[in-house]
């Protein structure tokens, strides 16, 4: 039986070394092939073009700012949600919002990319004046969105976990209730809520069905109001028709996007490890 | 005492408190609006034949029988393979586990599978499943790239809950003459049952809301299935998540996309609701 257990045990790290061997089996080919520089850097992606060019950096730049933009619209709306679960709301209340957040964790991402179609794309389009709303703006506000869950989660635990003993000695010293919450609660919770912030660049980065159906979808550079494709997106878009040096090229997408992600995923370590230390 | 305030402060923090509690109210509106929204257009198109029909051009009708039946297979197939390899590996770290290097390197890895986007997920399900063992786009492939990405949400929880178990109920087991594996099996994992039922409803609410892993693996076909050809190899077919991105983004046919995302709504909010209450069990179970 111990030997079975052991087995069931060290299955997780055998599927961790299988994903990462088949993605480098499948992906380095067409890299070698086109050559490092012109693959991530090469500013053209053409792929079905009579003379095809791979070069992902639209991609790449894409998924960054698209990532940075719900990060940056996302991460303080989170923690002040937080905020208002542990330090504000009464208990009735925080519990009410906190089982609308994870219904809102638990809610498909296509269901996202869904609504995200037919409110958000519209809006976007109406509100700016722009003959087509699908592009990296609302990509954004749909990421913005999905990124809640898991920061304001993450969030809520660092600021449950601040010892009580700092508060109190700030009201203790004279300070308002909100003062203490954010010179004294918030600050000591800094490295949890750092933690929140890269879980929600992990998700931001890993998201394809919801934005494939609200970015437009077009390789461009980004700009705030073109269309554009994710890292994501462009697996997901192409690998359905693709052939030969495409379908290669598109594992290769993959393996770049995997390589982000474990990037992420190593800061993150470090990040809840340094929490636990301190 | 709060003339010591001054005025300023007072105002900074009104400004502040307004906005924490503006930012929260401003969620909860959000998702009520969508919530009131996808259902306002969804449950209108929803009726017993679309539940219980499969989609046909012939006759002009529209059903989703086949997608529901899809849904189902893919979650029983998954759950049958990767509760007991999940429910195996807590018991591994937390019962027999003495080399805390391998624990540590084991937890390390369910975290890397659980920061995986699902869209790798597919690929890699892609290839290993549909092309490397030639299980072609089916079900089974679906459900078995699944299994790898539902494993650590069932091995954390079931750790979660053996770790409330007491030393004691191990003790008192093994004081009375059980072996190990007895103890595991009659003391250990009945007091830790409502952990296991929690992963496993979290399981089933990733399952439920799982596409980009799927597209690639599962397939979009509407055809009617049944359970034998569900579980051998090119029995393609598309789960609800699916079947509602195909409506939307390749048929621009909102009426039936919100008809589904109204039912993959219903089915998160009853999901959702049986994990809350078996995490409360759960936290009873701690207390005692």
């Amino acid at each position: 039986m111990h030997a079975l257990l052991g087995i069931c045990g060290f299955i997780a790290i055998a599927f961790v070394i299988l994903i990462t061997v088949f993605l480098a089996v499948s992906g380095v080919p067409a890299i070698k092939e086109i050559g490092m520089t012109d693959f991530l850097f090469g500013m053209k992606w053409a792929s079905t073009a009579a003379e095809p060019s791979y070069g992902i950096f639209p991609f790449i730049l894409t998924s960054v700012f698209g990532t940075s933009g719900a990060i940056i619209l996302g991460v303080p709306l989170g923690i002040l949600c937080a905020v208002f679960m542990t330090k504000i709301a009464d208990k009735r209340i925080g519990a009410i919002v906190s089982g609308a957040v994870s219904l809102m964790a638990g809610i498909p991402s296509v269901v996202y990319g869904l609504v995200g179609m037919i409110v958000i794309v519209p809006a976007v389009r109406s509100v700016f004046g722009l003959p087509d709303g699908a592009n990296l703006f609302s990509a954004i506000l749909v990421l913005a969105v999905m990124i809640l869950p898991s920061v304001i989660s993450m969030s809520e635990t660092a600021l449950r976990a601040v010892p009580k003993e700092y508060e109190e000695g700030s009201l203790a010293l004279g300070a308002t209730g909100t003062e203490t919450i954010f010179k004294v609660s918030l600050p000591a919770a800094r490295s949890g809520i750092l933690a929140a912030v890269v879980l929600g660049v992990g998700r931001a980065v890993g998201e394809a069905m919801a934005v494939m159906m609200v970015s437009g979808n077009v390789p461009n550079m980004p700009g705030i109001f073109r269309s554009v494709r994710f890292l994501t997106t462009a697996v997901a878009s192409e690998m359905s028709y693709s052939s030969g040096l495409q379908r290669q090229a598109l594992f290769s997408v993959a393996l770049v996007l995997f390589v982000f992600i474990m990037l992420i995923n190593i800061i993150l370590n470090i990040v809840i490890k340094k929490e636990k230390g301190s | 005492m709060n003339d010591t305030v001054s005025f300023l402060r007072k105002i900074k923090g009104a400004f502040l408190r307004g906005l924490v509690w503006l930012s929260a109210i401003f969620i909860c509106l959000m998702l009520a609006g969508m919530i009131f929204f996808i259902l306002k257009r969804g449950l209108p198109h929803i009726s017993v034949g679309f539940l219980t029909r499969k989609p046909s051009l012939l006759n002009n009708t529209v059903g989703i029988l086949p997608n529901l039946l899809n849904t189902l297979y893919i979650i029983v197939i998954t759950l049958v393979i990767v509760m007991p390899l999940g429910v195996g590996a807590a018991i591994y770290l937390q019962e027999y586990a003495k080399n805390q290097k391998a624990v540590h390197l084991i937890e390390l890895a369910t975290e890397t599978l659980s920061g995986i986007p699902s869209i790798i997920y597919g690929l890699v399900g892609m290839l290993i499943f549909v092309q490397f063992c030639s299980l072609g786009t089916s079900l089974i492939a679906g459900a078995l790239t699944l299994v790898i990405m539902t494993l650590p949400t069932v091995i954390r929880t079931t750790q979660e809950s053996l770790k409330t178990v007491p030393d004691s109920y191990r003790e008192g087991s093994l004081g009375l003459g059980s072996g190990k594996w007895h103890m595991i099996r009659t003391v250990v994992l009945p007091s830790a049952t409502d952990g296991i039922v929690t992963g496993c409803i979290l399981a089933v609410g990733r399952i439920v809301g799982e596409s980009a892993a799927l597209l690639f693996t599962a397939g979009m076909a509407n055809e009617m299935l049944s359970f034998k050809d569900a579980v051998s190899p090119g029995g393609a077919g598309s789960t609800l998540t699916v079947s509602m991105y195909m409506y939307a983004k390749e048929r621009g046919d909102f009426n039936t996309a919100f008809a589904i995302a109204a039912i993959l709504l219903i089915l998160t909010l009853v999901i959702n609701s049986a994990a809350k209450f078996t995490a409360a069990l759960l936290q009873k179970g701690n207390k005692k």
